[in-house]
């Protein structure tokens, strides 16, 4: 299957050549070092009817993340709990390649991907979303936004989301419940997205690299230095010396993204 | 990862609640070419998990626009029966069988030679008849046994095998109360000739540590499942010289 949905068939043969030639020599396509992120930009509070919300520009990938928080019912197993759902949109005007439709398998790993993240990492505390216990709970809804597809939408969508949920607000005033108060967000697990191009490794893949790349492997990591999930993907293989620096790696980098995602919005409004 | 419960996982021997130790596997039973129609096919329970798999194959490609002009396209279906699991699970692909079909099939074709038949597709179905966690590294490793059934070259066959976390050992294979009230599950799909990993997820709360003695554990007992593979297509294969 491998991610030909993405790419349709424009001149991979080529490109594979010269991404190659310059890993080769130490480079990429666009000028970064193997295990350097595109510029990361987060404007929070983007989108004022959510709750909560995160512009996320990672090079030219744009995702919206919006969060938004209403009351319902508790699962019958988990009665003393809230709870969390996430879903991917690829809007058709994101890429040329997406279709309009119920979302697809690609739309589904996506949101997957990041609902496992935020859910593994306990980036919230469902326990504190309980209203009633057994009756009346907080839903937190994440709802992904691509709005331009130039690759690598697993850590668009999940700093944004990692963002949306730390500037929601619990509108409890909405339903007669007091004040409104600050979603509790206790840990950010980030993650970080690598691809195998030959037998190079390479962070943030953008769309050309993710085009010709024979395996993917995301690792979300907390600011523990816990690993809370990890997605492979593509028909390529990684060794496991390879996984192992793919995790040191995705630490590192995700040491500095959490300092972006938490750090004041530059792009805040108001 | 599961819901907080008061359940011993461990018990003070240091066995789990199934009497096995950390690092044991469940009993795996195999066998190759159980249905009549497929061209491939293999049955396999693995502790509590039954499964069938299924390959139709390599045949061409339909809907046309889904044809690859250099290769054939693996299309792994997994698929869970409404009655495999306690609460009726309604028919259908929901959203976890619809990710766990995309990342199997991904596997798969990292071993076959899928340059060899253009414009094709390989189907592959996995049916779980009986779910106790693990059902998709059982899968993996069912579906393996199928395609070798249907004689598609392959540059290896693929173990699937899964380690994690429970009340903070490290264990292999969780069984499904491991798996409900554990702390961390790492299913891997390992081909076994070269060691390379087709198949790699995780969630839960792992150090690295931890997660390293994980996937050795994984890596390990792969060799031990290969060894039953081999075993299972040898049952069938050399009988019928």
């Amino acid at each position: 299957m491998s991610n030909s949905k993405f790419t349709a068939g424009v001149i991979p043969e080529m490109m594979k050549k010269y991404i190659h030639k310059l890993a080769s020599k130490g480079t990429r396509i666009d000028g970064r070092g193997f295990d350097e992120i595109r510029p990361l930009k987060i404007t929070k509070g983007y989108a004022k009817r959510a709750e909560g919300s995160a512009l996320v520009e990672l090079g030219r990938t744009k995702v919206l993340v919006g969060v938004k928080i209403e009351i319902g019912t508790p699962f019958p197993d988990t009665p003393n709990m809230g709870i969390l759902t996430t879903n991917a949109e690829l809007a058709p005007l994101a890429s040329p390649t997406f279709e309009p439709g119920p979302p697809g398998e690609e739309a589904i790993e996506l949101a997957r991907v990041v609902d496992r993240g935020i859910r593994e990492g306990h980036a919230i505390d469902l326990e504190k979303l309980v209203i009633e216990e057994g009756e009346k709970v907080w839903i937190v809804f994440v709802d992904i936004h691509v709005l331009d597809y130039d690759g690598n939408l697993f850590d668009a969508s999940g700093y944004g989301a990692l963002a949306a949920l730390a500037d929601a607000i619990v509108p409890a005033s909405r339903y007669e419940l007091g004040d409104d108060y600050k979603l509790p967000v206790q840990h950010y697990p980030v993650p970080v997205t690598f691809a195998k191009i030959g037998n190079w490794i390479v962070a943030d893949p953008n769309l050309d690299e993710e085009s010709i790349a024979s395996a993917r492997l995301t690792v979300t990591t907390n600011e523990e230095g816990k690993i809370n999930a990890m997605q492979k993907g593509l028909s390529g293989t990684f060794t496991y010396e390879e996984v192992q620096k793919v995790i040191n790696m995705s630490m590192d980098i995700g040491r500095q993204v959490r300092e972006i995602i938490l750090g004041d919005s530059d792009g805040k409004e108001d | 990862m599961g819901i907080k419960a008061d359940i011993k996982l461990i018990d003070d021997n240091g066995l789990r609640i199934d009497g096995r130790l950390p690092n044991q596997l469940r009993p795996i039973r195999m066998e190759v070419g159980v249905l009549e129609r497929a061209d491939g096919s293999a049955f396999i329970e693995w502790g509590g998990n039954k499964i069938v798999a299924a390959v139709y194959g390599p045949r061409e490609a339909y809907p046309k626009h889904v044809q690859e002009a250099e290769k054939a396209i693996v299309r792994a279906r997994y698929s869970m029966a409404p009655f495999s699991v306690d609460e009726r699970k309604r028919p259908g692909p929901d959203r976890r069988a619809i990710e766990l079909s995309k990342v199997i099939s991904e596997a798969l074709e990292s071993v076959i030679f899928v340059e060899k038949y253009p414009r094709t597709s390989i189907d592959v179905y996995i049916e779980v008849l009986q779910a106790d966690a693990g059902t998709r590294v059982a899968g993996i490793t069912a579906a393996s046994l199928a395609l070798a059934d249907a004689g598609i070259p392959m540059r290896d066959l693929i173990v699937g095998c899964a380690a994690g976390k429970i009340d903070g050992v490290v264990v292999l294979d969780l069984n499904k109360e491991e798996d409900n009230y554990g702390e961390a599950d790492v299913p891997m799909a390992i081909l076994p000739r070269t060691k390379e990993i087709a198949l790699l997820q995780m969630d839960g709360d792992m150090t690295y540590e931890e997660l390293k003695t994980a996937m050795d554990m994984a890596m390990e007992a792969a060799q031990k499942i290969y060894q039953m593979q081999v075993e299972a297509l040898k049952k069938k294969y050399l009988e019928v010289e």
